[in-house]
């Protein structure tokens, strides 16, 4: 093993421990949120830092990489999805925290009939699995499994896209509780955003090992390049 | 409104405007090797190599050390030619014409081609006398048309503000940087239009290095280069296009970029990478 080989081995080891701490605060979000458990909310929020420190480290790193070792070719790759993944996945810890932030600022739980009819689980559980195939996919550079994410960013859209017709609908039905309609609104924009984020993780895992930009394609090219 | 923001929309030449873009001349071939094998006795230098050189463009020839980059090059001014034992099959054209034909006189040829080596060799003469002597050897003898070129040489390799106020000054008193520098005004004095250079830089410092590097990017306007260089970084610095060498066969060839960020063959990838070579 080369002397590049065993700092790339070490940046993918961060990456992969902070895919490991962001899936784990989405995980604790969910219940947070479904069981209204405020201290989980704060422990949320102590971990955000652990999430930040990784960012500040890998950015360095990668900026040491380059400076020194100047790598080419799909080291060269590795390093800038590197770059751009710590990003992204400071960008879903932010969004777990702000869901946090919620909780720790309702007076109550939110009503269970308004969460399965906005399926707040289901939205959960797509961008928890989200988060569990691209540290598959990152892991194995699998680039089948990354694909396989891109399905599951169109179910988040979709779901928030039907949420905003179904809280509006609430609001007008009953105004008394428009602060709760807002949290829950709020959430369900936050674990969208969570969707997109992974998604452009995925591109970026199928850039390092395919050498294929799929970001801002038109939807044919990307379907052709999806297969 | 959001309706507007379809990032999907975004496309090359989307936001170009009228008088934006610079219509690209298709580069033409300079130098163009064909099915080119070269033995040294029994050992097979090359083994079949076509490669198509482009005019007004920088090529680099990259490879571990014995992989033939250095014989490839030296086809281009038949420096080969004084190796004992050396033959070869195939044509090597410059601008069309096939410089191992017998009728080509090497001393042109050389004058067309001109040649930079690893390590310095001025003449233990004066600065002016090195870039002169080109020009003198082929009878030139008129005092201002040498002086003219000479000073447009040294200009050329950014050389003359260093060396103006004393000329006669011996050119082995000069820096290495500065005597390969001399080396290449030498070459281009006699108007080549093709400089092969074979490790230019190896025995310079990196302040010297990054001159020189400046100098063969500013050059390519209006010379070929071909340039055989140990230095990957150097050679995605400098070069337009790039050819991986491996025991004597022609592995890859094409664009630089290509080549750095996403080479076509994985032995290409692993040489550049640092992982085989």
């Amino acid at each position: 093993m080369t002397h590049l080989d065993t700092e790339l081995k070490l940046l993918k080891n961060d990456i992969l421990e902070m895919m490991n701490i962001v899936n784990g605060q989405l995980k604790k979000c969910k219940s947070a949120v479904l069981h209204f458990d405020k201290e989980l909310a704060h422990e949320i929020n102590a971990n955000e830092r652990r999430v930040n420190a990784l960012e500040l480290k890998i950015d360095r790193d990668c900026e040491n990489i380059l400076a020194l070792f100047n790598p080419v070719a799909v080291d060269l790759r590795f390093v800038l999805a590197c770059f751009k993944l710590s990003g992204d996945l400071e960008r879903m810890g932010d969004n777990a925290q702000s869901i946090a932030s919620y909780v720790l600022d309702l007076d109550h739980p939110l009503p269970e009939d308004m969460m399965s009819d906005l399926r707040l689980n289901e939205m959960f559980d797509n961008a928890i699995e989200m988060l569990d195939e691209v540290f598959d996919a990152f892991e194995s550079e699998d680039t089948a499994s990354s694909r396989k994410i891109f399905a599951k960013d169109k179910v988040l859209n979709e779901i928030n896209h039907q949420s905003a017709k179904k809280v509006s609908e609430l609001i007008k039905t009953n105004s008394e509780d428009i602060p709760t309609y807002l949290y829950l609104f709020s959430i369900i924009r936050k674990l969208e955003r969570v969707g997109d984020l992974a998604k452009n993780t995925a591109e970026e895992i199928i850039f390092y090992v395919e050498a294929k930009v799929l970001k801002h394609r038109k939807k044919k090219n990307k379907k052709s390049n999806s297969k | 409104m959001q309706a507007d923001l379809d990032y999907n929309d975004i496309r090359p030449g989307k936001f170009k405007q009228e008088g934006d873009s610079i219509p690209k001349r298709k580069k033409k071939n300079k130098l163009e090797a064909k099915n080119v094998d070269v033995f040294y006795g029994d050992f097979q230098a090359i083994d079949n190599i076509s490669l198509n050189i482009k005019a007004n463009a920088v090529t680099a020839f990259i490879g571990p050390s014995g992989c033939g980059k250095s014989t490839f090059l030296r086809l281009y001014n038949r420096m080969n030619d004084y190796i004992e034992k050396f033959s070869m099959n195939g044509e090597i054209l410059l601008d069309g014409n096939n410089i191992y034909d017998k009728n080509i006189k090497v001393e042109e040829l050389r004058k067309k081609v001109g040649m930079v080596f690893q390590k310095p060799n001025p003449f233990p003469k004066s600065i002016f006398e090195n870039v002169a002597y080109g020009l003198r050897i082929q009878g030139i003898k008129e005092k201002d048309f040498i002086e003219e070129r000479v000073v447009t040489s040294l200009k050329q390799v950014a050389l003359w503000d260093e060396v103006k106020d004393d000329l006669k000054k011996q050119a082995l008193a000069l820096s290495g940087g500065q005597q390969q520098r001399l080396c290449i005004a030498r070459a281009l004095a006699v108007k080549p239009s093709v400089i092969l250079m074979d490790e230019p830089t190896s025995a310079l410092d990196p302040i010297s290095t990054g001159k020189l590097e400046d100098l063969i990017y500013g050059l390519k306007e209006n010379y070929t280069i071909v340039i055989v260089t140990h230095n990957m970084q150097q050679a995605g610095r400098i070069s337009d296009y790039t050819a991986f060498l491996y025991m004597g066969r022609l592995i890859e060839f094409g664009n630089t970029k290509k080549i750095f960020t996403n080479p076509d063959k994985d032995r290409t990838q692993n040489y550049i990478t640092g992982r085989f070579g």
